[in-house]
């Protein structure tokens, strides 16, 4: 792209804090999410799970059950066409070859996790539903399982698949590392163990399908990724183009509805049934089956020189995959790729691995793999300036990566690295220091960088498409396939638009996230869409004012480079202006479409061999930097969120609004990571399937956190702008526990950080 | 059996099983999806309802049981068809992300309100205590509840 950086000044409606037109129907509660749908004739749908996480399925009988007044049938694997769900990579790329994983739509012969999935029941009511699964009759015989990477890659381990339980690896291998760890000044070692985390969204999955008047069969639920069509298309063996799912709104995704959820359940049915069919997960149900975020064991070498400039890192990761792949192997990239951090390291050994277990699945969530190793990359910079008495900013100033520079894995840098910035004004954010109120209550600072990958990797080919065009009367439709998660998604693709075409917002309608009517533009992760979808209506749209403005330009005598579009009409430089309902009846009358369909192709490349560090991954990077102040009670190990700071380098705000509120929001569920969150798994049985044992941040728990956006003018998005989903949510943990260390002294390396875990650090439990 | 009850101002008399909560009543049996089902064991905040005035989950009510009980849902605030000026509040101060808590956040709000007209933040926070919200942080939030409280529509 040769976009010049636009200052704000010349941005009519990008850059400004605009109300999202979404926001209003939530507020009036007129959105209808994906449960808030209903057909006549409607059946309702139950999942049987299995109870056990290692066990064989000795028999399998559903006579009775399907006997039951009510029930209109009853599913087990082998009323599945094609029993295999293809989990690589969701969206519109699916040839990945060596990361391909697949999983059983319904449990054959075995099952593999507590929670995975025996037999789907359709009924007249949810509660017959219920009912029906309950009388399904399955014997079970129970057979060891593993239950820690650990364990499940020493020799003689029960495989949890027929190969062995080594998923994937990925090493990197760049300078001599042992020979500058002996001449660094300082060398800090450090393990760390980060733990099972759920996405916890409030809206659980949910859906409704049926079959169409044109008999296709149509899917409206709540997902990241509306190309899994095609996966239900395979599942159900029919045509690609007889399956259409249609996006809601989401009631909250965070990477944990970007694998298959309840759709292709629901085709099933549908296909089976014939008739419509609803399925919406319980709590209990969502905490106990959906893949989760990777737990993780770093460990950590970090070589020192006396001014605090890293010499060399060397690390090693091992994850928790669960039972069946998803999209392990990918997360684990992510790790290895950022395990360095946002630093220039001349010497770095990363040995990846991630092992299959008997416990719950893992794959995506908000962060992908470059969240874990922010905790412990993080934690080592930390001690790394303890031990050279260099203070927290400078030590990351003096090791920050710059424009130009090459990551461990080969990637040169081409975009601005604001890491000083950020993480001077994240500190000072943090305004005055509290006064501690009692000497047993301990204040301290900690500070956290992170970088993470905007867009899809490089290999992907990665693409967006949309369609805008005019209505008669002037205003606007833009069609594009992004799922709206909540972030403002579809917003943002009407500010840009507007700002493009000079429409006024509230002449735009959007339409987004539908397979079948809205252009494709792949899904709503990695964060990529305002990059990805935003381009893709910028695109769009610049090439469609361009077709106008050929047809406005003889109608106002000059030359159409010179004309602009502004407040629904088309303007002179000498103010002249023509009505935009005029310019689109001069376009009918001459031929000339109102419409444009534009697609935004991201720059591509071949795939990389890590070890030898060949090249590209990722498009680019969004860095950040957050501050923390807590209060920690020496007495009890409770830790206080006083106050809290984040500021990352976006590029450009499109609307600054909702780039806060991605900051603010990202940080509170980072504390929640650092802090409180932990799905508690013993011998692959969860322990925390509910809300009042699986906790998150209340509005109690946290404090205010000020969001710093910082604009660099420099991104691969539209008007420049980088990122900012996932960011937010990698360096609190971090941020945290040097706070702690610089409260108490205590170095805490396991997460959550628990008032019982800072007690033990303390020395106060014995 | 009956359940009797004042919806939203209106007199109903439903038909409901002796086990169904007034969750399920309101969204399966009326069709009223302002509310929303988020853990169905009372600890999101997200079906919470106004029960004579004060927040509940509607998930933890029996149906049968509310006796001619006033129950508000959100659509219950409309002012002649406009948002409530709390609502405006939490759309100009963008307390607003993917919105499945927002209900139960506005009529939480509007009861502690009732009962502290001008609370500091920290007390909005302490109200909210009971209402999840996984997307915003909270801080546009209390943002929204402060300009409402201060009597201020918003930025814009």
């Amino acid at each position: 792209m040769t976009d010049a950086v636009a200052t704000r000044e010349a941005l009519r409606v990008v850059g400004r804090p605009v109300v999202r037109h979404d926001a209003r129907d939530k507020v009036a509660a007129a959105t209808a999410y994906a449960a808030d749908w209903a057909l006549p004739g409607m059946l309702h749908a139950a999942v049987l799970r299995s109870p056990y996480p290692s066990a064989r399925i000795v028999r399998l009988d559903t006579k009775r059950a399907a006997a039951m007044a009510g029930v209109a049938v009853v599913l087990t694997a082998r009323d599945v066409p094609r029993n295999t769900l293809s989990t690589d990579v969701p969206g519109q790329t699916t040839a990945v070859g060596p990361l391909r994983a697949t999983l059983h739509v319904l449990a054959e012969g075995r099952v593999r996790h507590q929670g995975e999935p025996v037999a789907l029941v359709a009924a007249e009511t949810l509660e017959l539903a219920r009912d029906a699964v309950e009388a399904i009759e399955v014997e079970y015989e129970v057979t060891p399982g593993v239950f820690t990477p650990e364990a499940a890659l020493a020799p003689g381990a029960p495989a949890v698949h027929g190969t062995g339980n080594l998923l994937a690896e990925w090493r990197i291998a760049r300078g001599d590392v042992a020979r500058a760890l002996s001449g660094a000044k300082v060398v800090v070692e450090g393990e760390y163990t980060t733990q099972l985390v759920d996405a916890a969204y409030l809206e659980p999955e949910s859906g409704v399908a049926w079959i169409d008047s044109d008999g296709v069969i149509t899917i409206r639920l709540s997902t990241q990724v509306i190309e899994h069509f095609r996966d239900v298309a395979e599942v159900l063996q029919v045509p690609h183009n007889r399956v259409r799912v249609i996006g809601t709104y989401l009631g909250g995704g965070f990477g944990g509805k970007e694998d298959v959820t309840v759709e292709a359940y629901l085709g099933l049915l549908a296909l089976k049934t014939g008739r419509p069919v609803k399925m919406v997960w319980t709590r209990q149900e969502s905490l106990l089956s959906r893949a989760k975020r990777h737990p993780y064991r770093l460990r950590y070498r970090t070589g020192a020189a006396a001014n605090g400039e890293i010499v060399a890192q060397q690390i090693e990761l091992l994850a928790d995959a669960g039972a069946y792949a998803y999209l392990s192997a990918l997360v684990l990239l992510y790790s290895t790729v950022t395990a360095a951090g946002p630093y220039r390291v001349p010497a770095v050994e990363v040995d990846a691995r991630v092992a299959y277990t008997n416990n719950p699945p893992t794959s995506a969530m908000r962060g992908f793999g470059a969240m874990q190793t922010v905790f412990a990359y993080e934690s080592q910079m930390d001690r790394v300036a303890r031990a050279l008495n260099i203070d927290p900013v400078a030590v990351r100033r003096v090791n920050a990566l710059r424009r130009g520079d090459t990551l461990p894995v080969g990637q040169v840098i081409e975009t601005h690295v604001a890491i000083p910035e950020v993480c001077e004004r994240a500190w000072a954010a943090l305004g005055p220091r509290a006064p501690a109120r009692a000497p047993h209550l301990k204040v301290g600072r900690g500070l956290a960088c992170n970088f993470q990958p905007y867009g899809r990797i490089v290999w992907l080919h990665d693409w967006a498409s949309a369609w805008i065009g005019f209505e008669m009367d002037g205003s606007l439709v833009v069609r594009c396939g992004c799922p709206d998660v909540g972030g403002g998604q579809a917003s943002s693709l009407c500010q840009i638009a507007s700002e493009v075409l000079g429409v006024t917002l509230t002449r735009i309608s959007v339409h987004v996230s539908d397979s079948a009517l809205t252009p494709l533009a792949g899904t709503t992760t990695a964060s990529r869409q305002l990059y990805m979808s935003g381009n893709a209506v910028l695109k769009t749209a610049r090439e469609l004012r361009a077709q106008l403005l050929r047809v406005a330009a003889p109608m106002l005598g000059g030359d159409a480079d010179e004309l602009d579009m502004d407040e629904d009409r088309v303007v002179t430089a000498d103010g002249r202006t023509l009505a935009i309902a005029d310019l689109l009846r001069e376009c009918a009358r001459v031929g000339v479409p109102r419409s444009h369909l534009g697609v935004y192709h991201a720059p591509a490349g071949e795939p990389v061999d890590l070890a030898t560090g060949s090249g590209k991954v990722f498009p680019d990077y969004t860095f950040g930097a957050h501050a923390a102040e807590v209060e920690v009670d020496t007495e009890t190990g409770v830790v206080r969120v006083l106050a809290y700071a984040a500021a990352h380098d976006v590029g450009r705000a499109i609307n600054p609004q909702s780039v806060e509120g991605q900051i603010q929001g990202g940080a509170v569920q980072g504390l929640g990571y650092g802090l409180m969150e932990e799905v508690v798994v013993e011998d692959g049985i969860n322990l925390t399937t509910s809300f009042a044992t699986y906790l998150i941040p209340t509005a109690a728990d946290v404090p205010d956190v000020r969001a710093v956006v910082v604009e660099s003018g420099e991104g691969l998005g539209p008007f420049n702008a980088r990122g900012i989903g996932e960011p937010p949510i990698g360096p609190p943990a971090a941020a945290i526990a040097n706070a702690i260390e610089d409260a108490t002294g205590a170095r805490i390396t396991r997460l959550p950080i628990t008032a019982e875990r800072v007690a033990r650090a303390l020395g106060l439990l014995g | 059996m009956i359940a009797r009850l004042v919806l939203n101002g209106r007199p109903r008399e439903v038909d409901v099983r002796g086990n169904q909560t007034l969750l399920e009543m309101l969204r399966d049996t009326l069709g009223i999806f302002d509310v929303k089902e988020g853990c169905d064991e009372g600890v999101c905040g997200v079906c919470t309802v106004l029960l004579d005035g004060r927040p509940v989950s509607s998930c933890l009510v029996l149906a049968a049981a509310l006796r001619g009980r006033a129950v508000v849902t959100l659509r219950g605030l409309e002012l002649n068809g406009g948002l409530h000026p709390l609502q405006e509040a939490f759309v100009r101060h963008g307390a607003v992300q993917c919105g499945f808590c927002t209900p139960g956040m506005l009529l939480t709000t509007l009861a502690f309100l009732e009962r502290e007209p001008r609370p500091d933040r920290e007390a909005i926070r302490a109200a909210l205590e009971g209402n999840l919200c996984r997307c915003t942080g909270y801080t546009k939030i209390v943002d929204a509840v402060e300009a409402y409280v201060r009597g201020e529509s918003g930025p814009q």
